[in-house]
């Protein structure tokens, strides 16, 4: 069969030929072949993480060691804190933390995750940014840190009430782990660097593991009756649920820390009067948003009815009201919930829990609420 | 006695007279995984052929089922509305979207059988 011209140019992860064997669909995200879904469907796989154990290939993602040329991991901190709006110092050793990288109008250029592993600090970042991280990071840091891009490894995140049970039969040392651990473990006999944590909302890890050893390793957890493989489809739907922002949507180059609803993310040392406040790129706007409020802000939304209302549809104070006053970023249908669920931008005098706003689908304005998020109660193990 | 006609978009017409029961394919269910809402036109509305009719929603998506002919929406399936993974389990039976009375069965001749849907879609 001849290969579509899209499909030419496109990068295979290390369990590529594993998602095709698994029967995948396969289609282009962030530069990789990838699958959107296996035989089950989305519906399913959805559920059955929620229910058991869901098997996601994320290996798309960019994983980045930032080794301090001191030998002392705080200088790495240090640095990689004129980046990022949060304390990256006081990030205990094998221990993670959630950030972002702002740039210069306090806007957000990507999301990652930052580890303390000992002597270095290690990063996962999306993939549609891996490439253009990476150069952010050589361009500021390069006096202070080696910037390296690990690319020969793979990310499996287990995911699920029971991922524990799972990963102790291959890591004896899982169950010890607490939510944003993070650290190297041996799974299966593979030296890996294994976190307790993920994008759905769920109890679970993800596991960076040599390329090579990639795919024996999800073979070996997929052997467990409790895991099934899943794709992109429920890994959306799953991390909407949560009330987590997906990059290039809920969070962009327009949208701060603060207008996103991730104040949580920001930690006191850096805020105003803290101990390094500011110091990060866009520190004016964003300090100044966290001392004044800011104009608009991320929410939950619920549907009344059952269309699922998404990404794009503008929204409106009244049925009848003339000018749109925000816009759906994620939406969609809420497995778990069997209900439409979305989050968008609104003025933040309209983003108290419980106001009514209409949104525009298909030239009909549907009633909606701004609900509470996660809209699925997380079952993080704290 | 009825016809069974189909869309190059992966509709079905079952003909009996003048009235044509409108669904989707089973092919196109594949295709669009797990549905979970259908919106469906109001009855009495004069629908143009190759207009949007009714939409079709999965997880992950939205898709238009457009009028196979022209003509006055007769009836709509309310079960679908209830139960929309119907769609997915019986695309060519329980699932039927709406019927229409077509206004010119001479646009019936566009339209495909059984073997050259399936032919369409291998």
């Amino acid at each position: 069969m001849p290969v579509p011209d899209d499909q030419k140019s496109l990068r295979h992860t290390p369990l590529h030929a594993l998602h095709v064997s698994l029967g995948g669909k396969m289609v282009p995200f962030a530069g990789y072949d990838m699958p959107v879904q296996y035989p089950a469907g989305v519906l399913k796989e959805h559920l059955h993480t929620r229910a058991a154990a869901g098997l996601f290939d994320v290996s798309h993602m960019g994983q980045i060691a930032l080794r301090p040329k001191s030998g002392k991991v705080e200088d790495a901190a240090r640095a990689l804190e004129r980046l990022v709006p949060q304390d990256i110092v006081a990030i205990a050793p094998n221990r993670q933390r959630y950030a972002q990288f702002t740039n210069k109008d306090g806007g957000i250029l990507d999301d990652l995750m930052v580890a303390n592993f000992g002597d270095h600090l290690f990063l996962v970042v999306n993939a549609a940014c891996k490439d253009a991280d990476e150069a952010h990071l050589r361009a500021n840091l390069s006096g202070d840190c080696v910037i390296d891009p690990l690319a020969d490894r793979a990310l499996i995140a287990l995911q699920g009430p029971k991922a524990e049970t799972v990963l102790a039969t291959l890591c004896a040392t899982a169950p010890s782990m607490k939510f944003m651990d993070a650290g190297p473990h041996e799974v299966a006999g593979i030296k890996c660097f294994v976190s307790r944590s993920g994008y759905t909302g769920e109890d679970g890890f993800e596991i960076s593991a040599p390329a090579s050893d990639a795919e024996r390793l999800a073979k070996m957890l997929l052997d467990n009756p409790d895991v099934l493989p899943i794709g992109l489809g429920a890994r959306d739907s799953l991390r909407l649920e949560a009330g987590l922002c997906l990059y290039g949507h809920d969070i962009d180059t327009a949208t701060t820390p603060v207008e996103a609803a991730l104040e949580w993310s920001v930690q006191k040392s850096r805020r105003s009067g803290g101990a390094r406040a500011g110091g990060f790129p866009g520190a004016e706007k964003i300090l100044a948003h966290f001392d004044n409020g800011a104009t608009r802000r991320r929410v939950g939304l619920r549907a009344e009815g059952r269309a699922p209302v998404r990404e794009g549809a503008l929204l409106f104070a009244g049925a009848d009201a003339g000018e749109p006053i925000g816009q759906v970023t994620s939406g969609g249908f809420g497995p778990s919930l069997n209900a439409p669920v979305a989050m968008g931008y609104v003025p933040t005098k309209l983003s108290a829990l419980g106001t009514k706003l209409f949104a525009e689908v298909r030239g009909q304005r549907l009633p909606l609420a701004v609900a509470a998020m996660p809209f699925v109660k997380n079952t993080y193990k704290r | 006695m009825t016809t069974t006609l189909y869309t190059p978009d992966h509709e079905w017409l079952a003909i009996d007279g003048d009235v044509a029961t409108v669904g989707i394919t089973d092919y196109a269910q594949q295709q669009l995984g797990d549905v979970v809402f259908v919106e469906l036109p109001k009855i009495g509305r004069a629908l143009k052929k190759a207009e949007a009719a009714a939409v079709v929603e999965s997880v992950k998506a939205a898709s238009d089922v457009y009028a196979p002919v022209t003509g006055e929406v007769l009836e709509t399936n309310a079960e679908l509305a209830s139960e929309p993974a119907l769609v997915n389990s019986d695309a060519q039976g329980k699932a039927w979207f709406f019927k229409i009375k077509i206004a010119d069965k001479s646009e019936l001749g566009g339209l495909m059988d059984e073997a050259a849907y399936t032919a369409h879609t291998a």
